[in-house]
Order: structure tokens, then sequence, then C-alpha cells
């Protein structure tokens, strides 16, 4: 089991009903973390429309998740 | 520079920031809160940031366009919060010898900066009701992320 910090913005936020949590998961991927997300959340976003971050930097679905990492998933956005 | 506000936007401090005597042409965009989007009614919006991200692909965006275009400085500055109409959401500033490199690279700033910056808006209508908004494919109006009364 890992710990990863898991970090919600925007309509994320507002389903999990927290801006951020720690959680012991054995998701070893962000697609995996974000499965059993929606499992527990009962997130309506699908991950096809959202994007990565691990560490504060963009990352892809199926990159390795660390021990003590920080994981934010991204909503579509509109800046400006 | 890229950064993001918590407070009030003032484009005259921020264009002396970009002051350089070489300068010909200085080229900037103010994006503002409108009170009306798809034909609805909009009282308020609120800005959500992830900061830590937001600065660095900012960063990233003001590099590139040093490197595109011929300038001298450029900056982008984006609110997070709760604005009102009229309020400035965004601001870019580009110094440069001509002007048309100043245009071009201002409008490759802000266009970046609403493509890849993770800054979420949410409209509160007048009606009550909200949505978070998201960026529109090409020639499509914005489109609501997901609806919810709030």
């Amino acid at each position: 089991m890992k710990r990863i910090q898991v970090q919600y913005f925007a309509v994320l936020r507002e389903q999990a009903g927290c801006s951020e949590e720690k959680i012991e998961t054995p998701a070893d991927t962000p697609a995996a973390l974000y499965q059993e997300l929606c499992r527990r959340h009962g997130f309506t976003l699908p991950a096809g429309g959202l994007k990565v971050a691990i560490n504060d930097d963009f990352a892809a679905w199926d990159a390795p998740l660390e021990d003590g990492g920080r994981v934010v998933f991204i909503p579509p956005f509109a800046g400006g | 520079m890229f950064r993001i506000s918590s407070t009030s936007l003032n484009p005259g401090a921020l264009r002396r920031e970009l002051r350089d005597s070489r300068t010909g042409g200085y080229v900037s965009f103010e994006g503002r809160v409108r009170n009306r989007t798809a034909g609805r009614e909009v009282c308020l919006l609120e800005y959500e940031v992830y900061r830590e991200l937001a600065e660095k692909e900012g960063a990233r965006i003001i590099a590139e366009a040093r490197r595109k275009f011929a300038i001298f400085s450029a900056a982008c500055v984006h609110r997070r919060g709760r604005l009102k109409i009229g309020d400035i959401a965004v601001w870019a500033g580009v110094t440069a010898e001509h002007r048309g490199a100043a245009f071009a690279a201002c409008s490759y700033i802000i266009d970046e900066t609403k493509k890849r910056v993770p800054i979420w808006k949410k409209e509160h209508y007048a009606t009550g009701s909200s949505e978070w908004i998201s960026q529109p494919a090409p020639g499509k109006t914005h489109k609501p992320v997901s609806k919810r009364k709030s």
C-alpha cells in the first residue's frame, strides 16, 4: 500500500466534499487511483476528460505512483 | 513573469514593471468579467487555481514567448477568488522594439494561458444557479462542465 496525498479542485472538490485527503491505496498508476476514487466519491467526470499531475507537474495516466506522492486530477478548465 | 493574484490587478503598475528604454512597442491585454455569457446574465465569477502548477506552466509560456518572438519582456497575471462584473481577470503585457512581435507575443501568451494553465471559472448567474466552465472547442461557446445548483 502507498500513502498518497490527493488534492481536488473545482467540480471534483465539490463532489469529493474536501479539497485534499491522504489515502492508502494499492493503485500503481493515476488511472487506477482515479477509478478507486470514483467508487469512493461518485465522481461523474470520465478520466478521458481530465489531466493528471504528480508532484505538481503534468504526468501520464500510466506513470508510476510512489509512496508519499502528491496527485491532482485536473478537471476541464477555462482561465481568462 | 507569471503570477497568480488574490487582489485586484493594476495595469498601470504592471506596465511600469516592463519599462525598458529600448521599447518601441508595448501591447497589453486585459480580460474582464462581462455581464452576459451565452445569453445568460452573469453576476459574479469565481476563479479557483492550482497555484503550484499554474505558476510553473505560466512561466513556461512566458519563456516560450520570449524564444518565439523578438520581444524584450513579457508578463502575465491571473486573478483567483471572486470577481465582479468589470473586474480584470487576467492581464498580459509585452514590450518589443516593434509592434508586430509585441502583438503576436501578447496574443500567444493569453491563448496558451487559457489552454494550458489550470485555472477554473465558475459562473454565478442572476437566476441563482452556477456552473463550472470548461475551455470551448474552437469556434464553440463555453460549455458547462456539469450542471449544478448552488
